[in-house]
């Protein structure tokens, strides 16, 4: 059992670095403070007859650690916005990616497919439940949407979480890196059955993928 | 060397007037009982908040089994444990219990009042709270069921009443946040009200203890923040009832308009249940440490840059609620920007025992456990404030780790550290010391075990709210990790049982306690325990700040703030001790 469940798409080791980077700062943070907590707590505990010093405050100290988390707290910031920019600016999707369509509602997913055609929209569209097929190594942009209450498309694997919102088209993208099958979860509660609305993705060789696609997915 | 107990006045024993049973303890306009009030009021729902817990933890370990005594928790009933518990410890136990207990029962008393400004309005806002909780009780027993869209009531789900199969109980929901809404505008009013109003004289604003510069920036920030909460309700009051459509996709509507209210007043909302905590703790780690708050001023300036940055943190909620990206990057750094203020808190906690002669009586150790496990709260938040991070964790357990983290290992350890530390005061008598000890170990050591684990089932990507995680095949390795939790927390509901035998046995039974028991230095210790109605018979004068604690001014190592020096006394006639 892996710490971060295994990771199959394009950007899901970049975010992962982030985190582990997040991880080590608070690491660091965490077992300096619960240290010295711990430490003053024998050293300065109270004996008869000693008497504690009359300290009010020093500004050189108020300085230091406000300085120091603040530097931190940029670099990560940074880092981070590299990543968010990436994944979730929908300026910068990536081209000549398969496009599909993705509606939610309680309690399952739809995913429309254009077809041998290539085009969304078209009358070559089927749509299929609770499981999306995306060729491997290929970018994959979905237009998403709901038909009743706010649902989470979420693919651990991935490392993609989008809300689907009723009235709202919200796109995502990812790049499955690797074939094989991958559990899609909803991550927002939608009602009495939220936690069994669950689904997979299926990444399939990109020609197996394309011939599936042109058979309109038998 | 000058020495305290010669200094100080003699204890004041206030005019006795008497009074109806019903009038002194039921419609009391005395700010000690009505704070006694809320605190019998919030600590039953603090239990019932915790049953609810245990229950939806007994699905999450054994899920499917039937629960000794309850039976097995379907999916509806799962997600109105979920929205109630949320809904119950939020709004009825951890705000009440700050805000309504030690708002009431310490502003006054410590800043040097008779009472409040507006007792009636007080006690007007006790009766609008316990309506309140009737109703949110009676929202669990109705036709229909509980409601089941979550303590964030997120639109649709909660306007549409086909999409739950809940329709009166969520109407409860509502109208109960509105009273309760009510009733939190008129203490705020009350609070602010009277710190401004009816401080002693020479009690500046910067000889006001921490605990009551919090409160009162807390009473503000309540003020703007649940009127907000209110209308929100109300607007949806409306789409469930009257076929309007604020929060649906239909005629113009926004699902998410929803999420940007309850936000607006949510961000704030968790500020309102940590910066008393805060205050609170800063009292008595000067006090367990025998040592003067490190950085007094720099406390004041986080507490208060901490209210306004509150305000602009919303979005962090809603990273991948489908708002327009570049917003995420803006709240990404409001939100990093807050982590400072909270920073520098802890480190002031830390820079305060530095140095100190510890006592470690169970309200310290209460206080120690705050600032040990706020510190693991605040950092995970640096996590989920990582716009990018938050991608894979929003929505999981790591997000149910960082609100339990703040949340019970910050606000609830600081409640316990106050009723531990302020019991002497309000009912006059000690409560068990050894017994508040077992209740601290029991409890840090169940905490830890039922929480921490929480960051590891986020991290395996454990959705949160979810009825039965055996469902997916790539949470079946961490079900053992589930039960484990469950049992964990448990213990933890166990563990609070010595705190409500040793609560109510001291009640009856305790050691009388004196004035000033843990030689602190507010003037709250310089009356009677419990102090008299109309709390000081002579107004008080304030000499300086709270925490001259091992002054070398003194033998003793306190220095209550009404107690002049040599020479002082004089002095006061004319300036009245201002600096
Ligand atoms: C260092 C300071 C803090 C930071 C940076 C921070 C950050 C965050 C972020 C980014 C989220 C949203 C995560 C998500 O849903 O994906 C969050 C959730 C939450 N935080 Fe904090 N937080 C901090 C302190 C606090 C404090 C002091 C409290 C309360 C006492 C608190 C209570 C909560 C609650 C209740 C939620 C979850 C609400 C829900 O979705 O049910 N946080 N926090
Ligand atoms: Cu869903
Ligand atoms: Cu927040």
């Amino acid at each position: 059992m892996d710490w971060l469940p295994g990771a199959a798409s394009s950007y899901a080791a970049e975010l992962d670095t982030i985190f582990w980077v997040i991880l080590a700062v608070t690491g660091i943070v965490l077992v300096g403070v619960q240290v010295t907590l711990v430490y003053f707590l024998v050293k300065y505990r109270g004996r008869e007859g000693r008497r504690a010093s009359y300290v009010e405050g020093s500004t050189k100290a108020e300085v230091i650690w406000t300085v120091i988390p603040a530097v931190l707290i940029v670099g990560i910031a940074v880092a981070s916005q590299r990543v968010w920019s990436q994944v979730k600016n929908p300026d910068r999707f990536p081209a000549d990616a398969l496009e599909l369509n993705v509606e939610a509602r309680q309690f399952a997913w739809s995913i429309t497919y254009p077809g041998p055609d290539g085009e969304l929209g078209t009358e070559d569209d089927f749509t299929r439940y609770n499981e999306m097929r995306v060729p491997v190594n290929r970018p994959v942009v979905f237009n998403m949407t709901s038909a009743d209450v706010v649902h989470s498309f979420f693919v651990p694997a991935f490392r993609i979480k989008q809300d689907a919102v009723p009235g709202l088209n919200t796109r995502a993208w990812f790049e499955a890196t690797e074939v094989g099958e991958y559990e899609l979860a909803c991550a927002e509660l939608c009602g009495v059955a939220h936690g069994l609305m669950k689904g997979k993705v299926v990444v399939l060789p990109q020609d197996e993928f394309e011939g599936w696609l042109a058979g309109l997915g038998e | 060397m000058a020495t305290v107990e010669a200094m100080a006045a003699p204890l004041a024993h206030g005019h006795h007037e008497e009074m109806s049973f019903v009038r002194k303890y039921i419609f009391s306009t005395d700010h000690k009982i009505i704070g006694i009030q809320f605190l019998f009021a919030s600590l039953a729902f603090l239990a019932l908040g915790g049953v609810l817990a245990i229950m939806l933890r007994w699905q999450l370990g054994f899920p499917g089994e039937a629960m000794p005594g309850v039976g097995v928790v379907a999916p509806k009933f799962y997600n109105a444990l979920v929205t109630m518990h949320g809904t119950f410890m939020v709004f009825f136990a951890v705000m009440p219990l700050l805000v309504g207990v030690y708002a009431n029962y310490l502003i006054p008393l410590k800043i040097g009042a008779p009472d409040m400004a507006f007792p009636r309005l007080n006690m007007l806002s006790f009766w609008i709270f316990v309506q309140s909780g009737i109703v949110m009780t009676a929202s669990l027993f109705v036709e229909g069921g509980a409601p089941g869209a979550g303590w964030t009531a997120y639109a649709p789900l909660s306007a549409v009443p086909q999409y739950t199969g809940v329709s009166l109980g969520q109407q409860l929901w509502i109208i109960s946040i509105v009273l309760f809404g009510a009733s939190s505008l008129l203490g705020s009013v009350n609070y602010i009200t009277t710190v401004i109003n009816m401080r002693a004289p020479g009690m500046t604003l910067f000889r006001m203890p921490l605990s009551i510069w919090a409160l009162f920036i807390t009473a503000i920030i309540a003020l703007l923040a649940v009127p907000i909460l209110a209308a929100a309700v109300i607007l949806l009051f409306f789409d469930q009832t009257l076929g309007t459509t604020f929060f649906l996709p239909a005629d113009g509507g926004q699902p998410l308009l929803w999420q940007h209210l309850f936000w607006f007043f949510g961000h704030p909302e968790v500020y309102i249940l940590i910066l008393p905590a805060m205050g609170i703790i800063s009292d008595v780690i000067a006090n367990g440490s025998r040592k003067p708050v490190f950085g007094y001023h720099s406390m004041v300036l986080a507490i208060i840059a901490i209210a306004f940055l509150g305000w602009i943190t919303w979005g962090h909620h809603m990273f991948q609620s489908g708002m327009n990206p570049l917003l995420g990057t803006s709240f990404m750094i409001s939100t990093m920007a807050i982590a400072i203020p909270s920073a520098i808190k802890v480190f002031n906690w830390l820079g305060t025992m530095w140095r100190g002669n510890l006592r470690f009586h169970t309200p310290m150790l209460f206080a120690i456990g705050f600032v040990s496990l706020f510190t693991i709260g605040g950092l995970s938040g640096i996590f989920m404030a990582s716009n990018s991070v938050d991608i894979f964790i929003h929505d999981t357990y790591f997000i149910v780790a960082h609100i339990h983290y703040v949340l019970f290992g910050g606000s609830l350890m600081a409640i316990f550290a106050a009723i531990y530390f302020w019991f002497p005061k309000m009912f006059g008598r000690m409560m068990n010391e050894a017994w508040g000890k077992i209740h601290f170990a029991l409890t840090f050591i169940f905490y830890n075990l039922t929480f921490f684990p929480m960051h590891i089932l986020g991290m395996g990507g454990h959705m949160r709210r979810i009825y039965d995680p055996t469902q997916y095949e790539f949470l079946q390795p961490y079900q053992p990790l589930n039960k484990f939790i469950t049992i964990s927390a448990i213990l933890l509901f166990v563990a609070q049982l010595p705190l409500i035998a040793n609560f109510f046995w001291s009640l009856f039974r305790g050691k009388k306690a004196e004035a000033n028991p843990w030689r602190d230095n507010g003037l709250e210790w310089t009356v009677a325990s419990p102090p008299p109605h109309g709390n000081f018979a002579v107004t008080p004068i304030v000499y300086r700040g709270p925490y001259e604690f091992s002054s070398p001014e003194v033998e003793e190592d306190y220095l209550p703030q009404d107690v002049p020096l040599n020479g002082e006394r004089e002095v006061v006639g004319a300036g009245v001790g201002e600096e």
